[in-house]
């Protein structure tokens, strides 16, 4: 099957180019977005100016938000991972023969609109939801308390999003432990409890690096939970920048902006990546 | 000491499990609420966001919102096409990386990785900053929502094909060559049919990913709308509950071919 | 799809008659290392021939060059006259049993054994490939798909796959490897029937000295790319030529001497003190220091002083360390005066009481079932097969 010597590259080609032009390059734009002379607009075209002052101001107006993004985002990732891991194992190791409608209800809710399901959270926490209702009957929130636009109510939404992205590879790691090492822990010694910290917890450390990276990379992105379930007190870097974009067509601190944020997250995804020792996963 | 155990024993045996499927609750609390919102009869009131009647109303005149049936036909086209072009696309890539040695592999296979560890934010913003230094800030589009959708696509069918075809036992293809078969004979009848299981849910993931998506192509889509960037716009007024009726329909479609391909792998592979 | 360029090729049926499998200085390097090493072989129609070697000794690679699976580095393999070196595998009339067997997991088991056939565009396929799994006793599983069927019923398909296509030379690449040890046993016979049944050159890859023992007609023993001795299982067993396969192919007692003499038929040898005498046919060395090698079953041991019934070499000293009772037998280990263990075997025949371990006994074996090897040969080699 492996016939000729340029084969490889004729497969690659054209995939290879889309992704060049419209993923690589892209890039290279939004640099040279970010350092467009902000006096700039639409209609009388940009100017790459090298206004690295862009980064400032992008910086000194918008730092709440981007700080509230990864604090957000990080907090969403904690309970994900949590959450995640629960059912992961549940799945794995107790579900038995229901594993298989296990896995398929975590792919489900994959396959509804984003939108849609977020929005439904809104009904589900909306002041005179049952949620609420609940909560203010066993007085653990004030009469006027609210869900909806509180931190609160959008950690919950990222948590909901994103879940998915934590559980998928944490369970593809879990069901790979030969359940024998389990079972060897316990016969030298191990309580149940030590045998999981020192035997499953190390083993699924893959799944787990590659589920708080699936989770927390697009929440720290995310604008939609903040902008429906969120009021201004809640917005986040994506909601900046989406705005920048669309409606004040500031495309100088608009590029500025995201580029910050993908090189936080890019210095925080490394070190991860460093401290978790799981370099192999790149 | 012994009961003790036993106890112990047990709620490790079943909180565990009891806890799992809680969460899954949690995940599926909200497609309840769109289900059950889909039978919501508000027209006598101004509040969506509670149940009043129980109706058939919703179902029957899906189309009845302004725009909506055709922001879903606009979404179904894009799904389709970017669906079509990033499966054939991607199962090239897939073969070239798995089963040919050339220059520039391993900057490859982390170029592919990329995408799916980038926030959408910024490859929305960094795409839209192409288009627009292009000189094509103001011809956004049906085109280039397409080209965002392949993009973005592309990464998970490769990902998705390259791990069906690493998964192949490669004696099945030698098998075949010594019975006879040439090369393009062994690779129809034995290497495609088995990688196609690969491919079939590469494109039902590139398809509901397409559909779903709403932060790249909001950026990206100019004055087209697709039916998430419907449902935003109207998210702000109040929306139409026939949302939860494409919502509901979505998820039952995804639901049925899931479970069908469950059940036909499992009635040919009973051991 | 080329369907018709496949059914236009004709060299994949059988020739008239049977032809001989010939490799002639075969190698393959690979990047790191050769794998085969300028091998020459003649497999005569119509054998069972076995390669048998531990694992990385190249017998696979052999097995491979000759499917046309991998390309020789250098060397020729001819079938008859016909040089079939560079021929694809798809056009040569050598079909493989592959170790994991390979099934096709998308076909059932009447459509795997028709592969072949089919892409020969061959008439009446149904019809063979029923009375093939007749063959096979698995006429009712026709419908089956691989991943239903055991191990052994797999095995059969895998068989039956290759050989419904009637080629000149079947491979069987360690095809009873993941078997477990009752239905290897029961395969091994089976297939040995098959082959004579059919008539056909099989050429059998294992690294199970039993199984080649069992089955083929002719064995070659390779290590290190390299074959060590060639022959039928008797000759390899009772003259091995080096001590690879005197460890290898069941196990042996080897002890250090040095040639006292070499006249007419019979070589002498001082051992330890005491002078044995060898066959010359036996002994693959004529002069200075070797290795006396005796089979553990032809070893005989008595208490000391009482006779043994076998006229011949006789050494005294020695001092039971190890018992073991296995049923059809007693293995002891007996220690010699210059303070080596070796192994002997006695029959239960219940006609004497097992010894006991520190019994003082003596050793003796028949000088006809000795034999000499060279000193510069690993006294170790193939004795533990790491596997």
């Amino acid at each position: 099957m492996r016939r000729g010597r340029f084969t490889g590259y004729w497969l690659m080609l054209p995939a290879a180019l889309w992704l060049g032009v419209f993923f690589v390059i892209p890039f290279y734009s939004l640099l040279a977005t970010s350092l467009y002379d902000p006096e700039g607009s639409v209609l009388t075209g940009y100017d790459v100016t090298w206004h690295v002052a862009n980064f400032a101001d992008a910086l000194r107006e918008h730092a709440d938000e981007l700080w509230r993004s990864l604090w957000y985002a990080g907090v969403a990732t904690v309970i994900c991972a949590v959450l995640g891991y629960v059912l992961a194992y549940a799945i794995a190791f107790k579900a038995g023969r229901w594993r298989n409608v296990m896995l398929v209800l975590v792919i489900a809710p994959f396959f509804t609109s984003f939108l849609v399901r977020t929005l439904s959270w809104k009904l589900i926490l909306a002041d005179d939801g049952f949620v609420v209702d609940f909560l203010q009957t066993l007085h653990l929130m004030g009469e006027d308390d609210r869900l909806l636009a509180t931190p609160v109510a959008v950690i919950a939404g990222l948590v909901y999003n994103f879940l998915p992205f934590m559980v998928l590879p944490l369970y593809a790691s879990l069901e790979k432990i030969d359940v024998r090492l389990i079972e060897a822990a316990g016969d030298l010694y191990a309580s149940p409890a030590r045998g999981f910290w020192k035997v499953t917890l190390p083993l699924s450390m893959p799944g787990l690096v590659a589920g708080t990276l699936l989770t927390f990379i697009p929440s720290a992105g995310d604008y939609i939970n903040a902008q429906l379930l969120g009021s201004t007190n809640q917005r986040m870097v994506g909601n900046v920048i989406q705005d920048l974009f669309t409606n004040t067509g500031d495309y100088a601190t608009a590029g500025a902006l995201s580029v910050t944020l993908m090189v936080i997250i890019v210095a925080m995804v490394v070190l991860y990546i460093r401290k978790a020792g799981t370099e192999e996963l790149l | 000491m012994n009961v003790l155990h036993r106890v112990g024993r047990w709620i490790g045996e079943h909180l565990v499990l009891a806890a799992g499927v809680l969460v899954l609750v949690y995940m599926f609390v909200p497609i309840a609420v769109v289900m059950l919102m889909s039978f919501n009869d508000n027209s006598k009131s101004r509040n969506v966001y509670a149940f009043r009647d129980f109706t058939w109303h919703n179902w029957a005149n899906v189309c009845q919102p302004d725009g909506m049936c055709e922001a879903v036909l606009r979404s179904v086209v894009i799904g389709l096409s970017a669906t079509l072009v990033a499966t054939i696309l991607g199962t090239l890539a897939a073969f070239a990386l798995v089963r040919h040695r050339f220059l520039g592999r391993s900057s490859m296979n982390t170029i592919i990785f990329l995408p799916m560890a980038s926030p959408e934010i910024v490859m929305g913003s960094s795409l839209l900053a192409l288009f627009v230094s292009a000189g094509f800030g103001g011809r956004l589009g049906m085109v280039t929502i397409f080209i965002a959708h392949v993009m973005f696509c592309l990464s998970f069918v490769i990902v998705t094909v390259k791990a069906r075809l690493a998964g192949l036992d490669g004696n099945l293809e030698e098998a075949a060559m010594d019975l006879y078969a040439s090369e393009s004979t062994t690779f129809w009848r034995v290497t495609f049919p088995l990688v196609f299981p690969g491919i079939a849910a590469a494109a039902l993931l590139s398809f509901s990913l397409s559909f779903d998506d709403f932060i790249i192509t909001n950026l990206n889509a100019g004055q087209t709308v697709t039916f998430p960037m419907y449902v935003w716009g109207v998210a702000q007024r109040g929306i139409p509950m026939q949302v939860n009726v494409i919502g509901t329909i979505m998820f039952l479609v995804a639901l049925a071919i899931v479970v069908g391909n469950m059940l036909a792998t499992r009635r040919k592979q009973p051991a | 799809m080329s369907l018709a360029a496949d059914r236009t090729d004709t060299t994949a049926r059988p020739a008239e008659g049977p032809r001989d499998l010939r490799l002639a200085a075969l190698t393959k390097e690979f990047a790191t290392f050769t794998a085969v090493r300028s091998l020459d072989l003649t497999v005569p129609a119509g054998t069972f021939f076995a390669l048998l070697g531990p694992s990385g000794c190249g017998k696979t690679t052999t097995l491979r060059m000759v499917a046309g699976l991998e390309t020789p580095t250098s060397g020729t393999i001819h079938l008859g006259d016909r040089d079939i070196t560079w021929e694809k595998p798809y056009r040569r009339p050598v079909n493989t049993v592959f170790q994991n067997y390979a099934l096709f997991p998308h076909l059932d088991i009447h459509e795997n054994v028709a592969f072949g056939l089919r892409r020969r565009g061959v008439k009446d396929v149904d019809q063979q490939v029923q009375e093939m799994l007749e063959l096979v006793e698995l006429e009712s599983q026709a419908r089956k798909k691989p991943p239903q069927m055991s191990g052994g019923q797999q095995q059969r398909v895998a068989l039956a796959r290759a050989l419904i296509n009637r080629p000149e030379v079947l491979l069987l690449d360690e095809p009873l490897g993941a078997l477990d040890l009752k239905l290897r046993r029961s395969m091994q016979i089976e297939i040995k029937r098959i082959q004579e049944e059919v008539g056909l050159t099989f050429v059998h890859v294992t690294h199970d000295q039993e199984e080649a023992m069992t089955m083929a007609d002719t064995i070659a023993v390779m290590n290190g790319g390299v074959i060590e001795q060639m022959g039928s299982p008797t000759e390899l067993y009772e003259n091995p030529q080096t001590t690879f396969v005197a460890n290898f192919l069941g196990q042996s007692n080897l002890i250090a001497g040095t040639v006292a003499s070499a006249e007419g038929d019979v070589v002498r040898v001082d051992m330890h003190g005491t002078q044995v005498s060898i066959p010359v046919d036996r002994a693959h060395t004529r002069t200075g220091a070797g290795w006396v090698g005796i089979r553990p079953e032809k070893v005989l041991v008595a208490p000391a002083g009482e006779p043994i019934d076998a006229p011949g070499n006789h050494m005294t000293g020695g001092v039971v360390t190890d018992v073991s009772f296995v049923g059809v037998s007693t293995q002891y280990l007996v220690r010699m005066p210059w303070g080596q263990e070796l192994m002997a075997f006695e029959q239960n025949t219940g006609r004497r009481k097992i010894l006991r371990h520190g019994a003082e006994v003596d050793v003796s074996w028949r000088p006809e079932f000795a034999f000499l090897l060279p000193a510069d040969q690993d006294v170790r080699a193939g004795a533990f097969e790491e596997d």
